[in-house]
């Protein structure tokens, strides 16, 4: 058989056709078997869960009676936080720093003495432009719509990068298995497994059954209010409209969502 | 010096078919009985119609699968709740739903990942119920 031009051509064209004509058409048969799964319709969410635009936390230090724990106490009991008993190895969600420690750029040396020996409870500052989350190579930790920044374990690699991008040390590694450190395990909330970072969560957990954060409720002085930033009739944005407030290290332009009356 | 020690190589091939055939001629009629799990926990006998999240089968072969869009779900897009494909709605928990049917981890998890060499960490982190009162 000969071809000529013309005939291969044709031929070509019609192999080219036959090639595309699936990708465009896509009968059922040649489509891959999708699980059933994806297939459900979009689970409601509960009524009762809290909801916000912007959750935001004032923190209001002079509230703050010397040496209580009751925040860190509540917070670390409800999440599971081991206590390996050493500074190298601490975990932490929420604990106290002095002021010059939580505020750097604001310290001096005449400050009073009641601000430098004042110990503030500090945690993550859930930042609205956080550098954790840039830097995560498996999007482990992500930042959620009302501005949550929180962190899906099941993808952390433990690589830290988090760890060194936070300027509020905030984040905390499991460098042993945490559960043989935990006094008494909350059934309700996992544990951690070694090899992942942990920070707090803002009570994520909490918020989606309708109740506040651990921190804020532990607080008999009231000295934590929680609530959503961009309603400006919430009780944390009345607040801050009257007492003078600070961000920690707002100069390095992580927007944090922590905000301490002083 | 001789040039090649065919003993040697010969030797040496007939070890390493054995090595290498050794668990063919070793289990060779041997069966190893598929486990037998068990459904016999107080919170399944009271249930009326016997009848996981999804289908039997479903579960059977895809539990991993839709355990893992259960997780997705409910971290990343905060879906809690589940509607089945017979509309019953759960809550998305491992240890708060799966586990509360299936409280004999051992005898009904374990069991088949045991048997099938699989090593799910899912319990590393999540709590299993009962166990977890210390």
């Amino acid at each position: 058989m000969t071809t000529n031009r013309r005939e291969f051509l044709k031929i070509a064209g019609v192999s080219t056709l036959s090639l595309i004509a699936p990708a465009i058409v896509c009968p059922a048969w040649a489509k891959e078997k999708i699980i059933p799964v994806s297939n459900f319709p979009e689970a409601l969410s509960p009524s009762k869960a809290l909801t916000a635009k912007r959750w935001a936390m004032a923190i209001d230090a002079s509230k703050c009676p010397a040496d209580c724990v009751d925040c860190i106490a509540a917070c670390h009991a409800t999440h599971n936080v081991p206590n390996f008993g050493n500074p190298k190895d601490e975990v932490k969600w929420i604990w106290k720093e002095k002021f010059a420690a939580a505020f750097p750029n604001e310290s001096h040396s005449y400050l009073g003495k009641s601000l430098q020996q004042l110990q503030l409870p500090v945690l993550c500052n859930q930042c609205a432009n956080p550098p954790c989350v840039r830097v995560c190579p498996t999007k482990a930790t992500f930042q959620r719509q009302d501005g949550i920044v929180m962190m899906d374990y099941h993808r952390c690699i433990g690589c830290r990068l988090c760890m060194a991008a936070c300027p509020y040390g905030a984040r905390s590694m499991n460098y042993r298995d945490p559960r043989p450190f935990i006094a008494r395990i909350n059934p309700d909330y996992p544990t951690r497994t070694k090899g992942v970072v942990e920070k707090c969560n803002f009570c994520q957990e909490r918020l989606a059954k309708g109740l506040g954060p651990a921190c804020v409720l532990a607080c008999k002085e009231k000295a934590l209010v929680f609530g959503d930033m961009e309603n400006p009739q919430s009780e944390i944005r009345l607040l801050l409209e009257k007492r003078f407030n600070l961000l920690r290290r707002a100069s390095l332009g992580t927007k944090p969502q922590i905000y301490y009356i002083v | 010096m001789k040039k090649h020690q065919w003993g040697m190589i010969a030797l040496g091939l007939v070890i390493f078919i054995i090595v290498v055939t050794f668990p063919f001629w070793y289990g060779k009629g041997k069966t190893s009985p598929p486990p037998q799990l068990s459904l016999d926990t107080p919170a399944i006998a009271q249930l009326k119609e016997k009848r996981c999240v999804e289908d039997t089968s479903f579960m059977r072969e895809s539990h991993m699968k839709f355990l893992g869009t259960w997780r997705d779900g409910a971290i990343r897009e905060g879906k809690r709740l589940h509607t089945a494909r017979d509309g019953r709605v759960f809550e998305v928990s491992l240890s708060g739903t799966c586990l509360k049917c299936h409280s004999n981890k051992e005898q009904f998890c374990d069991r088949c990942h045991n048997y099938l060499g699989a090593k799910p960490s899912c319990f590393s982190c999540h709590n299993i119920p009962g166990e977890a009162k210390k």
